[in-house]
């Protein structure tokens, strides 16, 4: 018996070093798998694997069956001119998507301070809006812009066709997004402005806004994010952005898939490295040490750092 | 006299399509989400990966455009379903990532000490995951994945776009007739407004049926 009590080598350390916390919950969902857990391991990688290869190999298959993986359907996509194309549709809709930010972010923050306000009437007219604007599909409104507004004698530019609904819409989420950031900034903030001697709006403006914009910069960067994929409506208003351009394109082309893979693969790595600059903005250190205490190094401690970081 | 009576019929059908679209694609989302999820807390690092990369790719690509993808150019690839299914199918998959990611966060608020717990009574990883974790990661995120649900019903609108003729499709051709815009449009949209409160309503009331008392 006491044979097994003496470790004949050194207990393994809780799974804690840099490579064991790769991933939150490998950190804690299972231990260091011994041999039968890595034989399963290693049995479902290898399953899982063939699976893959299987589904996109039944693809590649469906693809060629059908001459869609000929080198001449592909081959435009060498050329520097069809990008050039492309990439102008990526300034317009990087353009629209810029008003819409702006204009979206700064009805935002009025949004955000009305439904904080201290009048009553202030608060639900803009409660109102925002619970119209969140629930009703951009689309209809933009229906409404394109078929119903001339109509009635109202016909805006194409730009703001797009423009117009996607503001509306997205302006909404800003204001919800910059609440809570308002509202999730301890009171002593506020208090201690006005106790400066600030006046209310001086202290809204040089001490609540700017620390809670920078408390909610990773949601505000995910709704760029999100409004830059609605600009892809501009489609339907035959606004020259990037999925419009992908259409023409590919009409003009006679080369559907390749053109819409090209145009989501540009898709993907814009908002890819959007994302990923949202999320190392989540991630990354925050420039003031947070109010709460530093809590004691238990592994609980560092999980739960870990959900808040 | 008034167009929306007039054309009861086709706005009722018009307004079925939707809720269809929502309705299976929501549910559908729920389950894929939620295998996603596991996937992506398995220990298998293929699994790991691969359900990164989908969570990555449905949240970058605009949803219109897979639309227009799966409508419109996988049928030269011989891949040809009808126009509804082919839209649900697209919603199901892009809100799967939405749920994913939504489950994910709960999966974060569960406290280590209930894994650990349940790896100390001597539970397999899928039994902790299927007896602890999703449960309790699945009541943390009723609300989330409602507002998840409530982009969804929206986003069924895209559906227009390439043809699917449901509430938003069908209200636009009503008013090219009737040249009614104002009226037309904002029935609609009160609507649009009534699914997501009724979507709201049902994740309050599913929140105060699962809730944990801590």
């Amino acid at each position: 018996m006491t044979a097994q009590l003496i470790p004949d080598r050194p207990a393994p350390a809780r799974p804690r070093s840099p490579r064991r916390s790769r991933t939150y919950a490998a950190s804690f969902m299972y231990d260091v798998p011994g041999p039968r857990g890595r034989r399963n391991i290693l049995v479902g990688s290898i399953v899982s694997c063939v699976l893959f290869a299987a589904v996109i190999g039944y693809g590649l298959w469906q693809f060629a069956s059908h001459g869609q993986l000929d080198p001449s359907r592909w081959a435009p996509f060498t050329e520097w001119p069809i990008w050039q194309y492309l990439l102008v549709g990526l300034l317009g809709t990087l353009e629209a998507a810029a008003i819409v930010a702006v204009l979206g972010g700064l009805l935002g923050v009025l949004l955000a301070l009305g439904r904080i306000s201290r009048l009553r009437a202030v608060r639900w007219v803009c409660g109102f809006y925002i619970e119209i604007a969140r629930t009703v599909p951009v689309l209809l409104v933009i229906y409404l812009m394109l078929f119903g507004l001339p109509q009635l004698g109202i016909n805006l530019p194409v730009l703001w066709k797009l423009v117009v609904p996607l503001t509306i819409a997205n302006s909404a989420v800003f204001a919800e997004i910059i609440r809570a950031g308002i509202l999730s900034l301890p009171r002593g903030q506020r208090e201690a402005a006005l106790s400066l001697g600030m006046r209310p709006g001086q202290a809204m403006r040089f001490v609540v806004l700017p620390q809670a914009a920078r408390n909610v910069a990773p949601s505000l960067v995910t709704q760029f994010v999100s409004l830059l994929k609605d600009t892809s409506l501009g489609y339907i208003v035959a606004f020259t952005e990037l999925l419009y351009r992908g259409q023409v394109l590919a009409s003009y082309l006679h080369l559907l898939i390749p053109t819409y893979v090209a145009v989501t693969v540009i898709y993907l790595v814009v908002n890819g490295s959007l994302s990923a600059f949202a999320s190392r903005l989540q991630r990354g250190p925050r420039r003031r040490p947070s109010a709460q205490p530093v809590l004691p190094a238990l592994p609980a401690a560092t999980h739960q750092e870990e959900t808040h970081a | 006299m008034n167009p929306l009576i007039d054309n009861l019929g086709p706005l009722l059908q018009a307004l079925g399509t939707t809720l269809l679209m929502a309705v299976v694609a929501g549910v559908g989302s729920i389950v894929l989400g939620v295998l996603v999820t596991i996937a992506r807390v398995s220990p298998i690092p293929v699994l790991r990966a691969a359900a990164f990369l989908y969570v990555q790719f449905f949240i970058n690509v605009p949803l219109l455009a897979l639309l227009l993808l799966a409508v419109f150019a996988l049928p030269d690839a011989g891949l040809l379903l009808p126009l509804t299914p082919t839209a649900i199918i697209v919603l199901t998959v892009y809100e799967a990532a939405y749920v994913a990611e939504a489950v994910r966060s709960g999966v974060n608020t569960v406290p280590v000490g209930q894994v650990e717990a349940s790896r100390a009574l001597g539970l397999t990883l899928t039994q902790s995951l299927r007896y602890v974790v999703v449960p309790q990661a699945l009541r943390a995120v009723v609300q989330p994945i409602g507002n998840v649900m409530i982009a969804l019903a929206m986003n069924t609108a895209l559906a227009a776009a390439v043809g699917v003729v449901e509430l938003t499709a069908e209200v636009n051709k009503i008013n090219l007739v009737a040249a009614q815009p104002i009226l037309i449009f904002s029935s609609a949209g009160v609507l649009y407004m009534a699914i997501a409160l009724a979507i709201g309503l049902a994740a309050g009331w599913v929140e105060r049926k699962v809730a944990i008392v801590r």
